[in-house]
């Protein structure tokens, strides 16, 4: 699987589909998603209809981490087997692993506010994800300050694997600071107990977040594919500037 | 005589662009290989294969009997690899030490005695070039690798640096040199990248 | 291992000399601490609260602000490729070169946030803590400063950016090491500080190695 898709013209051939497919899916779930999460899903007891922000800002905060694993997972082959379209994938996914972290922390805050009554906790989650989303912008800076594209997606690699094992760290310390600095008083959003009622409509985003990703990811792939072939197609012609 | 470096069906791509292919020579010791061609035509990269810095598109390198031949060569570039606040004899330290070798005579061969204790900063062009082949007398390597080796040197510059490659070769050592211009050593074999 | 050693030293006498050497991370340090009580006002109770973790961050913007000197003159000067050259494994000739910019910028920097944090109000039998902390802290950031700086060694005036790349790895450091220095848990924050520092010397060197052969290329 992974050295048939190194090819990038064998990659051509099977993701021309995807995107589109993809992008549609995303459309019908988050239609569905938001039509279940707005009015057929119940109010919540104690935080009322405040709790719908949970159906926009748990599937980022799910994805923007599963995005950065699938990056370290590129890295990975990146580094270990000079995988084209792994770095690809790697460059691709940063910038919507970002906004994802970001849409996580803009709605978090949102919801804190009624909730809380605060626009901004220090607390263990909302630490943990702005560190995750300092790590993506560290990403996206390295990948566009250095000019040499393959050196830059080979050093941008090592960088997000380290991250990667730095990301689990920073979540226990971030933790474990919070419990010292305030008992657990804060009320907890989206904790272990969801009635299946809020769970649909919840699985539903997620999956039109992942189906977003994914329509996002490839066409971005296919893009940059496409550039490369320009490129290299300029370049044979002699060098003439167009 | 067996080859210490036989190069095999090389070729070496530079930011999507194909530099050379198909490029094969042996070197066997006392070989001077001169490498020409014209600017771009990836004359440095080759030896920044050869110095296993860069990795090549194809082809393979094989060194006679060497687990790690990152230890049996030297590399001299564009860069002399100096440190302005740090003098020529400290230098000469350093790279004994790093590279293994002596640095007992290298300033001397390379006529820096009375420089020996400024600075590499206050050093004219030329004296730097001079302190970089003292490098290469610093530890015993069997391959040198000179790229453009005569860069800033004077006349004399170039006659003494004619003579350590003469002395290299009669020790049985191999030097690849990207040139310009012939050095007063004749070369055994010259390759010329603009043709591939 | 005398490659090793050679390159300890040099390194540590080039940081010494150049381009402010110990001085200019010190002084920024003592900058951090001084705009503290500048801004916050004089009120002691305030100030004895915020002032060992005050210490904690002034130090950690200042090795941020220099570690820029760690790589970039090897890339440019061609001694990078000497190192790779050696038979010592690369891996630790950086780790030489992060332990001897520990040495230069790190271990002054510990020492000064002694007085700093004298300044800031910190209660006198706290400061041997804070600076004990701080000498593992600044391994840790140096550390995890080696890959920031490796990765970015070819970037013109890349200071701005390796602070970036390298701030989320300060997080932890910072968060135990400034518990120690407050006097909070002080024992568990102590061995999670010396874990991050164990943690940053060994993966700082090899991360950063893999960096600076591909920067090579």
């Amino acid at each position: 699987m992974i050295n048939f898709l190194a090819n990038p013209a064998r990659f051509m051939g099977a993701t021309a589909w995807m995107a589109p497919v993809f992008g549609a899916l995303a459309l019908v779930l988050f239609f569905i998603g938001v039509r279940l999460g707005l009015f057929a899903s119940p109010a919540e007891q104690y935080q009322g209809e405040t709790v719908r922000i949970m159906y926009v800002h748990v599937p980022a905060a799910w994805w923007s981490l599963g995005i950065y694993t699938f990056m370290a997972g590129a890295s990975f082959v990146s580094l270990v087997w000079r995988h084209a379209m792994a770095d690809l994938a790697a460059r691709a996914a940063a910038p919507i692993g970002a906004t994802f972290a970001a849409i996580c922390l803009i709605t978090g805050s949102i919801w804190g506010a009624p909730t809380w009554g605060t626009w901004w906790e220090w607390d263990g989650r909302l630490t943990s994800m702005l560190i995750l989303f300092l790590t993506y912008l560290g990403y996206l800076a390295l990948i566009s300050a250095v000019d040499d594209e393959e050196k830059a997606s080979r050093l941008a690699a090592i960088l997000c694997l380290v991250g990667f094992v730095n990301i689990p760290i920073v979540h226990f310390s971030v933790e474990w600071w919070s419990t010292l600095h305030q008992p657990a008083s804060v009320l907890r959003p989206g904790g272990s107990s969801i009635d299946p009622s809020m769970r649909t409509p919840l699985f539903v985003m997620a999956g039109a977040y992942f189906s977003l990703f994914a329509a996002l990811l490839i066409a971005h792939m296919r893009a940059s594919v496409h550039r490369r072939r320009v490129e290299a197609a300029r370049l044979r012609a002699g060098g003439a500037a167009p | 005589m067996a080859a210490f470096l036989s190069v095999s069906s090389l070729s070496v791509r530079r930011g999507g662009r194909l530099l050379f292919e198909g490029l094969s020579f042996d070197a066997a010791p006392g070989d001077l290989i001169e490498i020409r061609g014209a600017n771009g035509a990836g004359k440095t990269s080759l030896l920044r294969v050869i110095a296993g810095f860069l990795r090549p598109a194809r082809g393979a390198l094989q060194f006679k009997d060497r687990a790690d031949p990152q230890a049996a060569l030297h590399f001299l570039g564009h860069q002399n690899g100096l440190k302005g606040a740090v003098s020529a004899h400290a230098h000469v330290d350093y790279w004994a030490r790093l590279l293994r070798g002596d640095a007992s005579d290298a300033l001397d061969r390379v006529g820096l005695r009375t420089q020996a204790e400024l600075p590499a900063r206050v050093l004219s062009q030329g004296q730097a070039r001079r302190l970089a082949l003292a490098r290469l007398l610093a530890a015993p390597r069997p391959l040198w690798l000179l790229d453009e080796p005569a860069a800033g040197l004077d006349a004399d510059g170039r006659e003494l640096l004619t003579g350590l490659i003469d002395a290299h070769r009669r020790n049985g050592g191999v030097v690849l040199a990207a040139l310009h211009e012939s050095l007063g050593s004749a070369p055994s074999q010259t390759l010329d990248l603009s043709a591939a | 291992m005398n490659a090793i050693i050679a390159t300890f030293r040099r390194d540590a006498a080039l940081l010494w000399a150049g381009g402010g050497g110990a001085l200019a991370p010190l002084g920024y340090f003592i900058g951090a601490v001084v705009l503290a009580p500048l801004a916050m006002g004089p009120d002691r109770t305030l100030l004895t609260a915020a002032g060992p973790p005050l210490a904690w961050v002034a130090a950690a913007l200042a090795v941020l602000a220099s570690l820029e000197k760690l790589f970039q003159a090897d890339l440019e000067d061609g001694s990078l490729e000497q190192m790779l050259l050696s038979e010592a494994p690369l891996e630790a000739l950086v780790f030489a070169k992060g332990a001897a910019f520990w040495l230069v910028v790190g271990v002054p920097l510990a020492l000064a946030a002694g007085p700093a944090a004298i300044t800031l109000q910190a209660p006198l039998e706290r400061i041997p803590v804070i600076v004990a902390s701080l000498l593992l802290g600044l391994a840790a950031f140096i550390g995890a400063g080696l890959v920031g700086a490796a990765v970015a060694a070819g970037v013109k005036r890349g200071g701005v950016l390796i602070a970036l790349l390298v701030l989320p790895f300060f997080a932890p450091p910072v968060i135990f090491g400034a518990s120690v220095a407050s006097g909070q848990d002080v024992g568990p924050a102590l061995a999670l500080l010396g874990g991050c520092a164990l943690f940053g010397c060994v993966i700082g060197p090899f991360a950063a190695a893999a960096a600076l052969r591909l920067q090579a290329e």
